[in-house]
């Protein structure tokens, strides 16, 4: 087992979470929960794939897939901000919908064949580096490094521009906001948008870069639902998503690579001599799923500041003190 | 007569005349005017639901009037949103502060404005507002976090917004309520500062020595009219315009028998306990109620009222200290030993406390003895005995609702009160701990209220009356303990409000009267 | 303070009249809250005709085969009820959390666990192959119910002590559930290399209604199973627990305010707990009827989303246990019936279109509508 490897496809995969994580953290910041990640990703995964297959054109294949996501999660926003309605229950209906479109749209595309993928490449001087470059920057899909650039442009554009001060402000304290001008509701329905984008692009992420094809509900086999807790580890900084996505993407793909070798660190290894193990190495990420989760919750009620104040709560104009 | 020829000359920067504003059921502002001279402290006076916030939530663009002008500098104005008040130059401060807590002073200031375009360059701005910090005398940091200041600190960055968007003509909402003593002080000599620089200020209040000290002129509002305005306050004295407020004799005292009261109920020593932000609150209370008295505390809002109703009741642990009832420690045992040592609690927030909105009238009333006979038997509830409790308190209290069946959220804020205070009563409790009871209820209610309280106290109820309206304390209670910083300061048996009022302040009684003595 | 109500801003300028949204002021009636109800399934079908319209399919014919195929005769009812019977306990569930604002999600996973728990009693073996039938029947009730509870126990405690969102932890149980089921279907239990586990032994079945055709001929054929039994009891359970005990008052007064509950006295934490084992007990019962009813072996596919159907369930009950038993008999026949329809996702779909349409019809219980002639203003 090369560990290098292991880091190298860690990468790759955690780019999936990170897009979904990062998505994720707009619109929680905005102040709106959207629980249906899983279904937008698959909803992106889907679209991406057929569109792809049929235009012969994977990037019209990942936008498609953006736009379908970026869509369904208008449902949702408009549920959520204008009926006003619990956004946890919304947000799980959006998931039925968006899984059940895709299913049914989807049936029939794990027959197709060859159908174009992103493109994939080195980065010329960056892959000489010892270690860091066979792991980041050696025969990536186009979609990692996109990646890597997105994670300091989020960064910046909520903690350093205006419009990322006005995003921060209408999740913490709509009233303030709303006082001063800015429309609340556009702002959510926004960023509810572009938390869809992002889903529709991890998904797209999978099937048209890091694992190629349709699998029906395999295809993103729970990773919206871990995004979801990766945006509470991340306490909603995208720099910590990015460190908790391709952590993440590393010890799913150990998780595969561990029974191959007979030695691991000298010692016998269990997980080859009795493959049936496998099975509890495959539940290791949704137990670190939880793990991350007490670890967030501890810091989110050490600290004073960390959910956006106003999540989850619809926003009614005149109610006093949120 | 001098005085108001003068005034004739004097620039007017504001001036509404004929202001309708009608709401569901009230008539808040009718046909009012009012107008501000240049340079002037203005005070706009009257009671809980009088109009005053209404009238200037119209002024400052919130609110559109029904009927009547406004003309700021001599100019006719039509305010669509706070946005076109500010463009003529008028900002208001609110009683709730409309800050961002997680965000910088610096950040909170520029919330909303179109500069700076995209790039966030706060440093740029930061010494902007640190030089219009200087200039005005508020001094605060800009960039410490909102959640980082103090009260008074955070009211003086709303007010720093104001300016720095250009305003010249500020409205001050109830700005001392939140404030300590010092605060106070401190917040008026900045208002003095701006008027001398050219502002203008309106200040809404329904605080009579703080109007005396602080206004030139005062506009005493009452039910939605106009009594007096613009009147100077030199020549008035307080109790001229309290009775303009009230419309009444202010020194009106319910009927309250003398009563003997009996043993002690409640009995808190040196109370130690911190509030929701890990501060201090209450820094070694002491302080008792006897059965048929009711004990009244009086404060300005936040020097741990609410940390101490906390504490008696078992929601919030002390963290010294001990709280008896009836020769019991109870310290630091859970809310359920409370109640079954016959306390009751009158919560402040009667909707996100003391009741549960969707649920029914029957549902709210049996919080504390579901599982008491008759409502409870073994492990059920008897609804038929619970709807059967429930009519009987219905009719017992005139609680207006079609039937005990309707969700408690269609109730208007006095048969809430109601609802709870029903609950709380029949209990029978032993000790009533009675937190703002009667905040912003309608003056039809508020009698209601008192009148239950003191029945209470006839029946030999023990009851710790907290509320920030002095004169129903005085006229309620039968004597008073005043807190401040946490710290009983003293403790009032004859409704001096002259002491009282100066124990808010921070002095302790012993070196009032030492004070009286030396004369 | 006073209570003013909020200014309403802007308005649509484009039609003579304005649409004015307001706030009720009152209960709407009973009956509206159904209407609604049945209005949101009626506007699903219509949606999911379109979708599988425009998949290529046929929609009338689909759904006259799914009300064929589910309730065309004696026989296909019977094979329904038999896919009711764990949407019964799943709802069931998924009722009694949602009451305390608890998000389980969980059950699916609840559900594998206590399959788990109850083909354990044979397995591994708990009891000896020949012992008498009600006694398997009620150990593996048992173990279903008590295996459940622990799965449900487990996020219940992470919240209690730690604040962990249910929704991600319950969900994450699910993934670990199947896993850990698989270990024992691959590895440990499996019979003969193949993923599944040795069939069980006739004294370890649930009694069917097939199983009395000789004294009774018109049971013949029919697989409805004693799991019945134990659904309908449960429904009572839960009505009776919700509605008539204390500790059910607690329960929804934690629901709709957790601070009041808190100024009363209840303990909400120790709430949290309970209920989420209780939740689990019932999906971990729903498993072990499904694993002693109708599969009778351990094996990888024992529940087509069973889990996730009882939150739409609960939901469109309106989290009432009667109402749960009647919806889950129309999603069973779905379930049923959806088998055989093309495209396979058509069942979810159009129960995430029931559950969005429900949502959305909340609103109109809480706010009316209306048109208003537009006044020059």
């Amino acid at each position: 087992m090369d560990i290098l490897i292991v880091l190298q496809a860690g990468v790759a995969t955690g780019t999936i979470l990170l897009f979904a994580t990062i998505g994720e953290i707009f619109t929680e910041r905005s102040g709106v929960l959207n629980l249906g990640l899983e279904g937008m990703m698959l909803l992106g995964a889907m679209t991406g794939y057929t569109v792809s297959a049929s235009t012969g054109n994977p990037w019209l294949g990942a936008l498609a897939g953006m736009i379908a996501a970026g869509l369904v999660s208008q449902v949702h926003a408009f549920i959520s901000i204008a009926l006003q309605a619990d956004q946890v229950v919304s947000g799980l209906s959006l998931n039925f919908l968006a899984t059940g479109i895709s299913l049914v749209l989807g049936e029939g595309l794990n027959s197709l064949k060859n159908v174009p993928q992103m493109p994939s490449f080195s980065i010329p001087v960056l892959a000489q580096i010892p270690v860091l470059g066979r792991i980041f920057f050696s025969n990536h899909s186009i979609l990692v490094y996109i990646g890597y650039l997105l994670i300091p442009l989020c960064w910046y554009y909520i903690n350093r521009t205006r419009p990322g001060m006005h995003l921060r402000a209408v999740g913490e304290y709509p009233a303030a906001a709303d006082v001063q001008g800015i429309n609340v509701y556009r702002l959510r329905y926004f960023y509810v948008f572009v938390g869809g984008l992002l889903a529709g692009l991890a998904g797209a992420t999978i099937s048209l870069a890091v694992s190629p094809g349709w699998f029906a509900e395999k295809t993103t086999s729970g990773q919206g639902w871990i995004a979801v807790g990766l945006v509470i580890f991340a306490q909603w900084n995208p720099i910590r998503a990015a460190i908790g996505s391709y952590t993440f993407g590393a010890l799913r793909r150990l998780v595969l690579d561990i029974q191959g070798p007979t030695m691991i660190l000298g010692l016998a290894n269990p997980f080859y001599y009795n493959p049936y193990y496998g099975f509890f190495l495959k539940m290791l990420p949704y137990a670190f799923t939880v793990i991350f989760l007490v670890i967030g919750s501890r810091e989110s009620i050490r600290k004073r500041i960390g959910t956006p104040a106003a999540l989850g709560l619809p926003y009614i104009r005149g109610q006093r003190g949120l | 007569m001098d005085q108001i020829n003068r005034n004739e000359d004097l620039e007017r920067v504001v001036r509404m005349q004929g202001i309708v504003k009608q709401f569901p059921g009230v008539l808040a502002n009718d046909h009012v005017n009012f107008d501000l001279i240049h340079g002037e402290v203005h005070a706009l006076l009257g009671e809980n639901g009088a109009g005053k916030s209404t009238l200037m939530n119209i002024l400052s663009g919130l609110y559109k009037q029904d009927a009547g002008t406004i003309e700021v500098h001599g100019k006719r104005e039509v305010f669509s949103s706070p946005r076109d008040a500010i463009g003529a130059g008028i900002g208001m401060v609110h009683q709730h502060f409309m800050l961002v807590p997680s965000q910088s002073v610096t950040e909170n200031i520029l919330l909303g404005l179109d500069e700076p375009r995209f790039r966030l360059n706060l440093a740029t701005y930061e010494a902007k507002i640190a030089e219009m910090a200087e200039r005005y005398g508020l001094h605060v940091d800009p960039r410490a976090k909102v959640w980082q200041l103090s009260v008074g600190e955070q009211q003086r960055v709303e007010i720093l917004k104001m300016l720095y968007r250009g305003a010249d003509i500020l409205i001050m909402d109830e700005p001392t309520a939140v404030l300590a003593p010092s605060e106070i002080e401190e917040l008026f000599r900045t208002l003095q500062s701006m008027t001398e620089k050219g502002k203008s200020i309106i200040f809404i209040s329904h605080k009579l020595q703080e109007v005396m000290e602080i206004s030139n002129r005062v506009t005493v509002l009452r039910k939605g009219k106009v009594t007096s305005q613009g009147i100077p306050v030199e020549g008035s004295s307080r109790a001229e315009l309290a009775r303009l407020m009230v419309g009444r004799d202010v020194v009106f005292r319910i009927e309250k028998k003398s009563r003997e009261a009996g043993e002690v109920v409640l009995s808190v020593k040196d109370l130690k306990a911190t509030n929701n932000k890990g501060i201090r609150a209450l820094n070694g209370v002491t302080l008792n109620v006897r059965s048929g008295e009711i004990v009244g505390l009086a404060g300005v809002a936040g020097n741990g009222q609410r940390e101490l109703a906390d504490v008696i009741t078992g929601l919030r642990k002390a963290d010294e200290g001990q709280v008896v009832v009836q020769e019991e420690d109870i310290t630091n045992q859970s809310v359920k030993v409370g109640i079954n040592h016959g306390i009751s609690h009158i919560p402040e927030d009667r909707t996100h406390v003391g009741t549960a909105p969707n649920l029914s009238v029957t549902d709210n009333v049996i919080m504390k003895n579901y599982y008491q006979n008759p409502v409870g038997k073994g492990w059920r509830i008897d609804s038929t005995a619970a709807t059967d409790y429930a009519r009987e308190l219905k009719k017992a209290y005139e609680i207006m609702v079609p039937t005990v069946k309707t969700s408690v959220r269609l109730l208007s804020g006095g048969n809430l009160q109601k609802v709870i205070l029903a609950r709380e009563i029949s209990s029978l409790p032993k000790l009533m701990v009675a937190v703002q009871p009667t905040r912003g209820l309608d003056v039809g209610a508020i009698e209601s209220v008192q009148h239950l309280l003191l029945a209470q106290r006839e029946a030999g109820a023990a009851i710790l009356l907290i509320s920030e309206e002095l004169e129903e304390l005085i006229s309620l209670s039968d004597r008073i303990y005043v807190i401040y910083e946490g710290k009983i300061m003293g403790e009032v048996k004859d409704g001096n409000i002259d002491k009282i009022g100066l124990m808010m302040t921070g002095t302790q009684l012993k070196e009032i009267e030492e004070g009286e003595i030396s004369q | 303070m006073s209570d003013i109500t909020t200014e309403n801003r802007g308005s649509k300028n484009l039609f003579p009249f304005k649409i004015k949204v307001e706030p009720r002021l009152d209960e709407p009636k009973g009956w509206y809250s159904a209407l609604l109800s049945f209005l949101a399934v009626v506007v699903a079908l219509l949606v999911g005709a379109a979708l599988i319209g425009f998949a290529g399919g046929d929609p009338w014919a689909s759904y006259k085969h799914i009300a064929k195929a589910s309730f065309g005769s004696v026989g296909v009812f019977s094979d329904t009820m038999v896919k009711a019977i764990p949407l019964m306990l799943t709802g069931l569930a998924c009722t009694i959390a949602f009451r305390m604002k608890l998000w389980n999600i969980g059950a699916e996973g609840q559900f594998f666990i206590g399959a788990w728990g109850a083909s354990m009693v044979v397995l591994l073996p708990v009891l000896p192959e020949d012992a008498p039938r009600w006694i398997f029947i009620l150990t593996m009730l048992a173990f279903g119910i008590f295996f459940g509870a622990l799965f449900g126990f487990i996020p219940g405690f992470l919240k209690a002590k730690y604040n962990v969102n249910e929704i991600i932890s319950t969900l994450m149980l699910n993934y670990i559930a199947v896993e850990w089921n698989n270990y024992f279907i691959y590895a440990k239990w499996s019979e003969g290399g193949f993923q599944m586990s040795r069939m069980f032994q006739r004294n370890a079945w649930l009694p069917r209604l097939a199983d009395y055709a000789k004294e009774y001929p018109i049971f013949r054929g029919l697989t409805t199973h004693f799991g019945l039994v134990f659904a309908l009891i449960a429904a009572v359970v839960i009505y009776l627990i919700l509605y008539k005990s204390q500790w059910g008052y607690e329960i929804r007064l934690i629901g709709d305010n957790p601070h009041a509950a808190e100024y009363a006295g209840i303990s909400i934490r120790r709430n949290i707990v309970l209920v989420m084992m209780l939740s689990g007990a019932l999906a971990g019962l729903a498993g072990m009827s499904e694993i002693s009813g109708v599969v009778h072996r351990l094996q990888g596919s024992i529940s087509p989303g069973y889990g996730f159907t009882g939150i739409i369930i609960a939901w469109l009950a309106k989290l009432n246990p009667f109402a749960v038993v009647v919806v889950s008999v129309l999603f069973g026949a779905l379930i049923l019936a959806g088998r055989e329809i093309q495209p396979t996702g058509i069942p979810t779909m159009i129960q995430g279109v029931i559950m969005v349409c429900l949502i959305a019809s909340d609103f109109l219980l809480r706010y009316r509508i209306y048109f208003a002639r537009r006044v020059e203003e």
